[in-house]
């Protein structure tokens, strides 16, 4: 087996800009599953929904899908407080989380699925950009803007939801709720209020998340399904509730599946990247940065 | 009194046969199939279903098959083959279907076959690569033009051209997703580079959920193919076309089997990405001369695939629903009846004609003669879709019966 050194730059290049698309897709469910203990299996069909919706406009007014989706993230704010809301009065307040609320977010894939297929069809949608097309080449190495610029839109969201979690007041009540809920009620903060914002953050990524995919790839209303075993995964080798471990875990899966489909076959890419996924849990349980 | 009771129950049961029968001549014809309308392939499988209720509509408005309706008994296998035997247990056994056809696809295909053998029915497949290669099931039917080695067929046209190229190429890369259809395209070209002898230098698949193709592409490029086979559904497809414009793959020929450029989806959204790229196709403008009644199909289907939402050409698969349609209309006529075994007998003796021209079949169910397009594609801009509605962005390369020019080569000097 050769490894020529323009093919193994490419590797790490290409590697890398997956690596930060993976980690867009997962840091939400970092938040929800991560932080909060809400299994948000639905995760993947507000990225679908944030594709669909970054469509629709680049569509008809010919905007700029992920700046789309960044101004709109709002709105999946919103929504996201609103599932909250019905999770926590439906499920959580009644201590059913566990096996129902898991059923709930089901429920709420499927609804989604179905609710886009009714809307859009069942066709395969993509956008237009005026860099999807554009390669940047420097020396041997390619930079498809069409990754790049998601790459670059991922990492700046992550390290910005990193620091807003460590460095403002309620960014730290997120991280206490996920360390104690009731020294944080005695402490006088409402933990329910603070799931909710910080489960709302978590869907808000997803809708962004959704453009950064249509940018890269083709979108039919039931891709989400795809996408369940990934987050979880990345999420998982990170570290549970680790922004750094997300970003770190995403690289790694990025890297691996970059590497393995270069130089290995790619068939063998899920095989690698969960392998090192079960080697991490084993020899470091709780994830490459978790606690 | 006794004689009066019998001779009036008598009255009333002859009465009662008298009214039923000619109830039951009105019940209607039921046809049965899972279709994918949910699920990566749901486009294609939606695509169909409007073709196949066009068919119903278009037979119910002359009165129906032997005096009957016809009606379409159908569930949503979500593009899922482990929900396929359950639907068709429950086509035969709870809806008590006349007629079985398949949904669209070589992998919801082959797992009916086990249930329709065991109920001895006889089945139309709708664009099945091969399956019944495995099965050997005598009432098997086909719907797609592949010939009776349907791998083979499949493939022949993208080898049969790379071979004419001067000089001849004598390195191949191939390269397919893992799943049932790239599978078994990847055997037929296995089996084609065999025959022409040409150096296998590269033969992976990739699982289905890749999204970036690019180190595929690369690994592929370091191998510098002569050419290059590429076995993909529409979302790899896609992929494969964009990682390749982007390395700016160097070849003399790239494409075969990706699955996706027939539709307007990715004729649009790809666009002049697809120039250069040879590919296979069912139906193109520049051979509408040879289908003269597929004209007025397609502006039926047009019309209502633009508000479901679906492939607005309707190129690729619909017609062939509507045809798979025709061939079983043809032979319950012909055989006045819905005996499953004189079906299966007057489907292998006869020819049929259809919307996409004469079809007979080999005695394995497939085509008997293969007529798949291999078209190059050239002179696309933009994503208009008006464009691909007239002649002029396809070369047909083969077969030589419906040929329109030369392929030009290589692949990355002709991307205009």
């Amino acid at each position: 087996m050769e490894f020529p050194t323009a093919l193994v730059l490419n590797a790490i290049i290409a590697g890398l800009l997956l690596g930060g698309f993976y980690a867009a897709v997962s840091v939400g469910i970092s938040i929800s599953f991560g932080m909060l203990d809400v299994v948000n299996i639905a995760h993947p069909a507000f990225i679908i929904l944030g594709s669909y919706i970054a469509y629709i406009v680049n569509d008809r007014m010919g905007l700029d899908p992920i700046a789309v989706s960044v101004v709109l993230s709002p709105l999946f704010f919103a929504l996201g407080m609103l599932l909250y809301r019905i999770y926590y009065l439906c499920f959580e307040k009644r201590g059913q989380e566990s096996l129902r609320g898991l059923a709930f977010f089901f429920g709420i894939l499927f609804i989604t699925e179905v609710a886009l297929v009714l809307i859009f069809g069942v066709d395969y949608r993509m956008v237009q950009t005026t860099y999807s097309e554009t390669t940047w080449r420097l020396g041997p190495v390619d930079f498809p803007m069409r990754l790049v610029v998601p790459f670059l839109v991922s990492v700046t969201m992550v390290v910005g939801l990193q620091l807003f979690l460590t460095h403002t007041f309620f960014g730290r009540a997120v991280l206490a709720v996920a360390q104690d809920q009731l020294a944080l009620r005695l402490m006088g903060v409402n933990p329910t209020r603070v799931k909710g914002l910080a489960f709302a953050l978590s869907i808000a990524t997803a809708g962004v998340a959704g453009a950064f995919l249509i940018v890269i790839q083709p979108v039919q209303p039931a891709l989400g399904r795809e996408y369940i075993g990934l987050v979880f995964a990345v999420c998982v080798l990170g570290g549970m509730g680790s922004i750094w471990g997300t970003l770190l875990g995403a690289f790694v899966l990025g890297l691996a599946e970059s590497f393995t489909s270069t130089f290995f076959g790619p068939s063998w890419a899920p095989a690698v990247s969960f392998g090192l996924l079960l080697a991490t849990l084993a020899f470091r349980p709780s994830g490459l940065l978790g606690r | 009194m006794n004689r009066l009771t019998t001779w009036f129950s008598a009255g009333l049961l002859a009465l009662s046969l008298a009214l039923a029968a000619p109830l039951h001549a009105q019940q209607p014809l039921k046809v049965g199939f899972g279709m994918s309308l949910t699920g990566p392939l749901a486009g294609n499988g939606k695509a169909a279903l409007i073709a196949m209720q066009i068919w119903a509509e278009d037979v119910n408005a002359k009165g129906g098959i032997l005096g009957r309706k016809v009606e379409l008994v159908y569930y949503d296998d979500q593009t899922n083959p482990s929900t396929v035997p359950s639907i068709y247990n429950k086509l035969l056994d709870v809806d008590k279907v006349d007629l079985l056809v398949s949904g669209y696809g070589t992998n919801v295909i082959a797992p009916a076959m086990p249930i329709v053998m065991q109920r001895n029915m006889a089945f139309m497949g709708l664009f099945g690569l091969n399956v019944n290669s495995k099965f050997n099931y005598d009432r098997y039917f086909q719907i797609m033009p592949a010939g009776p080695e349907p791998a083979i067929g499949w493939t022949q046209g993208f080898f049969d051209t790379a071979m004419g190229l001067a000089p001849k190429p004598q390195t191949i890369a191939l390269v397919g997703a893992d799943a049932e259809y790239p599978a078994l395209a990847l055997e037929g070209a296995r089996e084609q580079v065999k025959r022409t002898g040409l150096k296998l230098v590269y033969d992976k698949t990739y699982p289905p959920n890749t999204v970036d193709f690019s180190p595929i592409v690369r690994a592929i490029q370091a191998t510098n193919p002569d050419l290059v086979f590429v076995a993909s559904y529409p979302p790899d497809s896609a992929g494969m076309v964009r990682a390749a414009n982007e390395i700016g793959l160097k070849t003399r020929m790239f494409g075969g089997g990706l699955v996706g450029p027939q539709f307007a989806a990715l004729k649009t959204q790809l666009g002049p990405l697809l120039n250069g790229l040879v590919n296979y196709e069912t139906f193109a403008p520049e051979v509408a001369g040879k289908f003269p009644f597929l004209d007025q199909f397609l502006a039926k289907y047009q019309e209502r695939a633009v508000k479901e939402g679906v492939d607005p050409l309707g190129f690729y698969l619909p017609p062939y629903a509507y045809a798979m349609m025709q061939v079983l209309d043809q032979s319950i006529k012909a055989t006045g009846g819905l005996d499953q075994a004189k079906l299966s007998d007057y489907m292998h003796k006869s020819e049929f004609d259809t919307y996409v021209g004469k079809v007979r079949f080999a005695k394995n169910g497939e085509w008997a003669q293969p007529r798949m397009l291999t078209v190059q594609y050239h002179g696309i801009s933009g994503s208009d879709l008006e464009q691909w509605k007239k002649p002029g962005r396809v070369t047909i390369l083969a077969p030589s019966a419906y040929m329109t020019g030369a392929v030009m080569a290589p692949y990355h000097d002709n991307k205009k």
